[in-house]
């Protein structure tokens, strides 16, 4: 069936065009704790610029982000608060593990870094790095934006897919999900 | 450096002290039950205004350690810019020492990191509560006897996935 379009008019599905929309207006959320915050801020930077890709908008209340980038490391005592921000931002939300603290724990394999984020809250990219330079973090965000235009939809279908809302790998081999510990300590997100 | 005399006044008011040198600094090594009158006395009559640090090694597993825990207490005259270390031993189990919170507001904390990190009771401090640590938290980390990666402290937290965010 041959439609005669117009110059200016585009076809196209809704979700491709709300997915083009999001991922070219992240709003991070800087959860900055070490030195990773510092390539971070350097991302920020007019030498880098992280206004090319849409995402220099950093906002200080999770209320008002929908990216959050855990730059370094995380203790134990730290994880509540993080899952209390992960849970005040307002969906849709993506997470960027940056860094080797936050994505492993890095060098810190002691009794209070917690070994890795992802085994406590989801996270879409990891950025390696000790620490990443802006080049990768910058590139971590371009690979979250084609994550973002590949997979997303306008309702959040693809949140319900098999497999994404599994434990981390790590933690079931380790044996030690049940399911009181599935449970938010913070109660709902609306603290 | 410090006076002699200091060291002197100090050794003949309470016999049971015994001083070292090292480089220059003095050392005065005293039982946990005058400690707090030590350090009294250093700062009411000497001028150890300033009280640097409360800190705390545990000797467990150190060869030729007769007592556990070697509580030190950093002093110094700021006036003088004489510096003194006062130390002391406790041992298991229930290590306890008498407070020094009413002779420095500063001990306030310092002594709650040592209770926080080496579970030292300190005997008359206001509010002996973990400073660093979660609440929840029951071991004393900087113990010798305390693993270096934990007891799964740091892996028994609450996951959250993407459909409970």
């Amino acid at each position: 069936m041959a439609v005669d379009l117009p110059d200016n008019v585009v076809v196209t599905r809704l979700d491709e065009l709300v997915n083009w929309c999001r991922k070219n207006s992240l709003w991070p959320m800087p959860f900055a704790t070490a030195c990773c915050g510092i390539e971070l801020m350097a991302t920020g930077a007019s030498r880098h610029d992280v206004a090319r890709f849409g995402a220099e908008v950093f906002r200080f209340s999770p209320r008002q982000c929908d990216l959050m980038i855990v730059a370094g490391r995380v203790v134990m005592k730290m994880m509540p608060v993080l899952q209390r921000i992960w849970l005040q931002m307002p969906e849709p939300k993506w997470c960027i593990s940056m860094g080797a603290c936050a994505s492993t724990g890095g060098v810190f394999d002691t009794y209070s870094v917690v070994q890795g984020i992802d085994r406590f809250i989801p996270v879409d990219v990891y950025v390696p790095g000790c620490p990443p330079r802006p080049e990768q973090l910058l590139r971590g965000i371009m690979d979250l934006q084609d994550k973002i235009q590949r997979q997303g939809t306008m309702f959040g279908r693809e949140l319900d897919a098999p497999g994404r809302n599994v434990p981390p790998l790590a933690l079931r081999a380790e044996g030690r999900i049940s399911a009181e510990a599935r449970k938010p300590a913070g109660g709902s997100g609306q603290a | 450096m410090i006076r002699p005399e200091i060291i002197a006044a100090v050794c003949q008011q309470f016999p049971q002290a015994t001083r070292s040198e090292f480089r220059g600094q003095v050392r005065l090594v005293v039982p946990p039950s005058v400690v707090h009158d030590v350090l009294q006395t250093l700062k009411q009559e000497h001028g150890f205004d300033l009280l640097v640090d409360v800190t705390c090694v545990d000797y467990l597993y150190y060869r030729g350690a007769t007592d556990r825990f070697g509580l030190v207490y950093l002093l110094a005259n700021t006036a003088t810019n004489e510096r003194i270390t006062v130390r002391t031993f406790v041992n298991d189990p229930e290590p306890r020492v008498r407070s020094v919170v009413d002779l420095w507001e500063a001990a306030n904390w310092l002594e709650r990191e040592v209770w926080d990190m080496f579970g030292i009771r300190f005997e008359g401090h206001p509010d002996l509560r973990r400073i660093l640590l979660p609440e929840g938290f029951e071991a004393f980390p900087l113990r010798k006897d305390y693993p270096l990666q934990g007891r799964g402290e740091r892996h028994n937290l609450p996951v959250l996935t993407r459909r409970e965010s």
